[in-house]
């Protein structure tokens, strides 16, 4: 849910539902890593309720297309993350197969 | 220091920062009384005024990002993630602990109880047991759902104590033993209108369990060994437990991991040589031998870092006056040591995995939602 104005795209709060700091803190830092971004942060208005508030304030760009693109960002660091990991869980154990003999 | 004119300053080389500005964005530096420099300066545009860019390139990332596996058992396993930030580590760690899904016991039907243990202590034990069996063959079992050789696993405990042995005997979780075909109890109904006909149990099994290639050479077990109740002469139990799956958020029965936790790479740098006397009271010093005295010879004993691995930062060697300006200890605030123990229902690399993926569903499901 985006709470934005349509005159000035550049500035908006998302709200998402059912979400914790887990992907929000996630999200803050590739938010932040984006050259396009001045302002982002997010805070959790009570922490019994499953709801979060991402606001993002760009240089120009509309906010909703800058929160995508740090989604798929933050989709291509999991992905290196997980192929990296597997060649190195292979690695490991080729080499304890190979000590071991 | 020679005056040097302005002009003939050497240049940094572009895009780097100067090293004491590098110190304060890559380690944390842990002093006698707190730690400092403790956030991480993600902002990209943190040094847009000296003219160095922040922001992460995906490529950068790519080419610095390492992963290297210490230790590899069934059970656990420590690695090092190197390169990435905390707020993605701590991801991973939440979604390790809370939302990978497992099966756990969640319906206890009892038939017969005469412990001394109530029921529903008896349930909650039941619960806590790990099953090991792979809950991505499973799916969810919602309210409406009925249960079914796809959602749900079935388990009897079936213990008598003799009333002649005259000794206890204890209920192991062992004991607990596996149904292929679906629950045994049958639904009381009104009309037996149709006598020939399969009665009702509990759970509607169409296909027995058994026959799905995961299961047919090994069978579902849990973690055995595990004490449920102990029963005196004379006392029994009869039940029946259900097993379905879950996410740690909603109980922590359901929680793939014993736990799992990281703590960033500790960095113990000597600013100056200590030699002699106050080497080998360094090296007294430090619980788990951090430092090493080296011969550097004509008899002068030099102090040096041998494992700065095993650092616990419990600060022994700074604590006295004087030696923090011998002694820096710090944390590397892009290096992460990963340790994950898990209760046997999945691999812990196959839990890493998983907890990745889901992350990547998570920010998928942000931006279905966004367009």
């Amino acid at each position: 849910m985006e709470h934005g104005s349509y005159q000035d795209q550049s500035a908006s709060t998302f709200s998402l539902a059912d979400e914790d700091h887990t992907l929000a803190n996630s999200l803050r830092f590739a938010l932040n890593q984006d050259p396009r971004v001045a302002v982002c942060g997010y805070s959790i208005p009570h922490p019994s309720e499953a709801l979060v508030n991402i606001r993002v304030q760009t240089t120009g760009d509309p906010a909703k297309e800058v929160l995508k693109d740090s989604c798929q960002d933050l989709m291509m660091i999991c992905q290196h993350v997980r192929s990296t990991f597997d060649e190195a869980v292979a690695d490991f154990k080729n080499n304890r197969g190979s000590e071991s003999e | 220091m020679p005056k040097v004119s302005l002009w003939d300053l050497p240049d940094l080389p572009q895009n780097q920062l100067p090293p004491h500005l590098q110190l304060q964005k890559t380690r944390v530096v842990c002093n006698n009384d707190a730690p400092t420099h403790t956030e991480n300066i993600t902002y990209s545009g943190a040094y847009a005024a000296i003219g160095v860019d922040n922001s992460l390139r995906l490529d950068e990332f790519r080419k610095n990002f390492k992963v290297k596996v210490i230790k590899l058992s069934e059970e656990d396993m420590e690695f090092d993630l190197i390169g990435i930030d905390a707020s993605i580590a701590n991801a991973f760690r939440r979604i390790l602990i809370s939302e990978v899904p497992t099966m756990a016991i969640e319906k206890v039907l009892v038939a017969n109880s005469s412990t001394v243990v109530q029921d529903e202590v008896l349930a909650h034990r039941l619960g806590l047991i790990p099953v090991k069996v792979d809950p991505r063959l499973f799916d969810y079992m919602s309210e409406n759902d009925v249960p079914n050789e796809k959602n749900t696993i079935v388990f009897k405990l079936d213990f008598k104590c003799e009333r002649k042995s005259g000794e206890r005997r204890t209920v192991y979780s062992h004991d607990l033993k596996w149904l292929p075909f679906g629950s045994e109890y049958v639904l009381s109904t009104e009309n037996s209108s149709d006598p020939t006909s399969k009665p009702k149990t509990y759970t509607s099994f169409t296909s027995s369990q058994d026959s799905l290639p995961e299961f047919s050479n090994n069978p579902i077990t849990v973690t055995p060994g595990i004490i449920i109740t102990k029963l005196a002469p004379g006392q029994e139990v009869e039940l029946e437990a259900h097993a379905v799956k879950g996410l740690g958020k909603t109980h922590a029965k359901w929680s793939p991991v014993a736990t799992a936790w990281y703590r960033m790479l500790p960095e113990v740098v000597l600013l100056q040589d200590i030699e002699d006397e106050d080497a080998q009271k360094l090296v007294n010093k430090c619980p788990v031998n951090v430092f090493d005295i080296e011969d550097v010879g004509k008899g002068v004993k030099r102090a040096t870092v041998a494992r700065p691995r095993a650092c616990t930062l419990c600060r022994e060697c700074i604590r006295e006056p004087g030696w923090e300006e011998k002694v820096a200890l710090r944390r590397v605030k892009d290096h992460f040591i990963f340790t994950i123990e898990s209760t046997g229902a999945l691999p812990p690399e196959v839990l890493f995995t998983e907890a990745v993926k889901i992350l990547e569903d998570k920010c998928e499901s942000v931006i279905t939602e966004l367009s």
